[in-house]
């Protein structure tokens, strides 16, 4: 069997169980999401898995994803049987213990999930049932598949076409949520492939912290997640949004956030990404309303047998925005990083402040990152900035280091953590802030309290 | 303590010791001076271990071990201390893990329980008095955003906590004001005893009105040309370096007969 036919005959294997998935719903005043997932999935039959001929997915190859016959989790019915609350503990939030959704294998486990702690009126709950609620579907209807385009991109049009058991969060308009709400989404089966799919809108003037977090129980066989979030801020809301990715070394990670940004609305979103044999981000926001500022940071941190492509897209359309983005890269042995960073700045986004540096820390001569930020500008009073680099350990701080008494190899590790420290340090929530300053320490083998 | 004899090193091929012989017991404060260039800040990096210096000739013993075969990790671990005259800037990691991960490293290597998170913040806030820190620093990131005299100060903080039997300071006076030199100098007093030695390099006198030196070896063009006591650099502040020049180096060393 050639390539060809092989990538067409999965295809068809998803293809089948879209079938399934749309036999298995009656047409209800959520048609729509019947007729929006069968035209996403005629375009993922149209575009298919992307290739490395196309620009965008130059750096990473996903013949890998294509090639192995995944099950989507949808048919397997196997929902949460596998996983307890032992699973839990390592990817759990004590700070949202009574604000968190738990999804396993793309299904949501109400016996998991808490939200006794949210304030009235803010709501997390599942997209379809968001969608048949008369209170939500036409939020819904107006904003589901509208940030992530699934006309373009072969995974987001795959994902939308199996949206069944997603996430809808709505913050009310002036509600400031306290506890973080946290999407666990967890994979414990082999061979199977989730497709997590989130939908938030913050009303105006609201402020509210998420959690995005994937975790894998098992690495001895491979699993895919393919993710897409949508996330609507209207005037003045606040969004601090956290994506923590921790699948385990048999996973295949591809994801979608995809935030719209209302007239003087924050948005703050850090992406850690230490887990997947293979994993893409791609994060897209667009500032089309004046007084909009956002911060797009990142930490990726790889070792042998890991990739890890980041791809980010922060388009001005508006005057008076601002954005800020660091993206932090460390590979050790023979592992490779992807960060691609466009920053557009249109025509009439006249006083626009952008900011954009990715920095790559190479600990091993095997390890390669291909870096390309890239800055796009029609309007001519504006204030950017961009910059990459790539280096390694400092050789006069490690020498300070040890001047004082550190160990060689114990200088290389503390400088390589202070150096994740800058991204990881301004996570709020405490205690995933402490797991992956733990998670840095044990990549490295180190021992650092204080 | 230290006996350094005949040490020739340089830089990428340039010779800039050539033949330093010295040696200090412990007890005493030496003052190495010299005009710039003259090779003061090679010979503490040299005894630090800095690796770009290469060291071509000569030994350097320490308790009668060879210095310059151990790593400089090792060398701290055994007590030796250099105070960097442009202290380096460690983004990321906080002052009290940087100086707890140091102190523990010293402890272990001397067969000694290492202590945990809130016993070395005790020991901390006391060694702080010693140059005036107040908490805030120990949180900050090791030396960044610190001014001037607070890398300084910061580095008397290290000497503090490691308590070195021989400390090398690096032009420790070079940026302060009036207020800081008191302080950095204050600590440094405080810290001498009749169990350690303190090697001062320094361009300038001025850190010799706070800190007396027992000796003061002038360094020219990479050799030892004067020593003497305390007055030799109130001498030095007078007449400037220019008339030593012309000096003949001396081959013995002040004490050099010492064990």
């Amino acid at each position: 069997m050639n390539m060809v036919t092989e990538i067409i005959t999965r295809e068809n294997s998803y293809h089948e169980a879209f079938r399934t998935l749309q036999e298995s719903q009656p047409d209800s005043p959520g048609s729509w999401l019947k007729r929006l997932r069968e035209s996403a999935m005629e375009s993922f039959q149209e575009l298919g898995f992307p290739s490395v001929k196309d620009e965008e997915w130059k750096y990473t190859n996903v013949a890998p994803i294509a090639r192995i016959d995944f099950k989507p989790a949808t048919l397997t019915g196997a929902a949460a049987s596998g996983s307890d609350d032992g699973n839990l503990a390592a990817f759990g939030c004590v700070e949202a213990k009574d604000s968190q959704l738990v999804f396993v294998n793309g299904m949501l486990c109400s016996d998991l999930s808490s939200l006794t702690g949210l304030p009235a009126g803010v709501v997390a709950i599942d997209l379809s049932q968001a969608i048949s609620d008369e209170r939500y579907g036409e939020i819904a209807w107006k904003h589901l598949a509208q940030q992530a385009d699934y006309v373009a991109n072969g995974f987001t049009a795959l994902n939308t076409a199996f949206i069944s058991n997603g996430v809808f969060v709505y913050i009310p308009k002036d509600v400031i949520v306290e506890s973080p709400i946290h999407l666990l989404f967890i994979s414990d089966g082999a061979h199977m492939a989730s497709f997590p799919r989130v939908l938030l809108v913050a009303e105006e003037h609201s402020r509210a912290t998420v959690i995005e977090s994937y975790g894998g129980t098992q690495d001895a066989a491979p699993y895919f997640t393919n993710a897409v979030v949508e996330i609507v801020l209207k005037d003045g809301a606040q969004l601090e949004h956290y994506k923590v990715q921790r699948e385990s070394t048999a996973a295949f990670h591809i994801a979608t956030t995809a935030a719209d940004l209302g007239p003087n609305s924050r948005y703050d979103a850090t992406t850690i990404t230490f887990g997947a044999e293979l994993s893409r981000h791609d994060i897209n926001v667009t500032l089309d309303h004046e007084g909009a500022e956002c911060w797009v940071d990142g930490l990726y941190l790889v070792t042998t047998g890991q990739h890890a492509d980041t791809h980010s897209l922060i388009d001005h359309r508006k005057p008076h925005c601002t954005s800020h983005q660091l993206y932090k890269g460390i590979l050790d042995g023979k592992s490779r990083a992807v960060f691609n960073g466009k920053v557009y700045v249109r025509h009439d986004a006249q006083k626009t402040d952008a900011m954009q540096t990715n920095k790559n820390l190479l600990l091993s001569n095997e390890a390669r990152v291909d870096t390309k930020p890239q800055l796009e500008i029609l309007a001519d009073d504006v204030k950017c900035a961009h910059g990459a680099a790539v280096g390694q350990i400092d050789e006069d701080e490690l020498f300070y280091l040890e001047t004082r008494g550190i160990h060689h190899d114990l200088a290389r590790n503390l400088l390589t953590y202070g150096f994740a420290e800058e991204v990881i340090g301004k996570i709020k929530i405490d205690s995933i802030r402490e797991q992956l300053d733990e998670a840095v320490l044990n990549r490295l083998n180190a021992r650092l309290e204080a | 303590m230290l006996e350094i004899k005949d040490l020739h090193a340089g830089i990428d091929g340039n010779e800039i010791l050539k033949g330093i012989n010295l040696t200090v017991k412990k007890g005493e404060i030496h003052a190495i001076m010299g005009p710039n260039g003259s090779g003061k800040s090679t010979l503490a990096k040299v005894l630090a271990g800095h690796p770009a210096y290469e060291v071509t000739k000569g030994e350097v013993l320490y308790e009668g071990k060879n210095l310059l075969e151990m790593p400089p990790d090792e060398r701290a671990r055994e007590g030796v201390f250099m105070a960097f005259q442009y202290p380096i800037e460690v983004p990321g990691v906080s002052n009290a893990q940087f100086l707890r991960l140091a102190y523990n490293e010293k402890r272990k290597h001397l067969s000694e329980e290492e202590l945990d998170p809130l016993e070395f913040k005790d020991l901390l806030k006391e060694r702080a008095r010693v140059v005036e820190m107040d908490a805030s620093f120990m949180t900050r990131s090791v030396n960044e955003g610190f001014s001037g005299g607070e890398k300084k100060r910061n580095e008397i903080l290290q000497m503090a906590v490691l308590e070195p039997k021989l400390a090398v300071l690096d032009e420790t006076d070079s940026g302060l004001d009036i207020d800081a030199l008191r302080i950095v100098a204050g600590g440094v007093n405080q810290l001498h005893n009749s169990e350690n030695a303190i090697i001062l390099v320094t361009h300038y006198q001025r850190l010799l009105n706070y800190i007396v030196p027992d000796y003061v070896h002038v360094l020219a063009n990479g050799l030892i040309v004067k020593e003497g006591g305390k007055e030799l650099a109130l001498e030095l502040e007078q007449k400037g370096y220019d008339w030593l020049k012309t000096a003949e180096p001396e081959t013995t060393g002040v004490g050099a007969q010492a064990s």
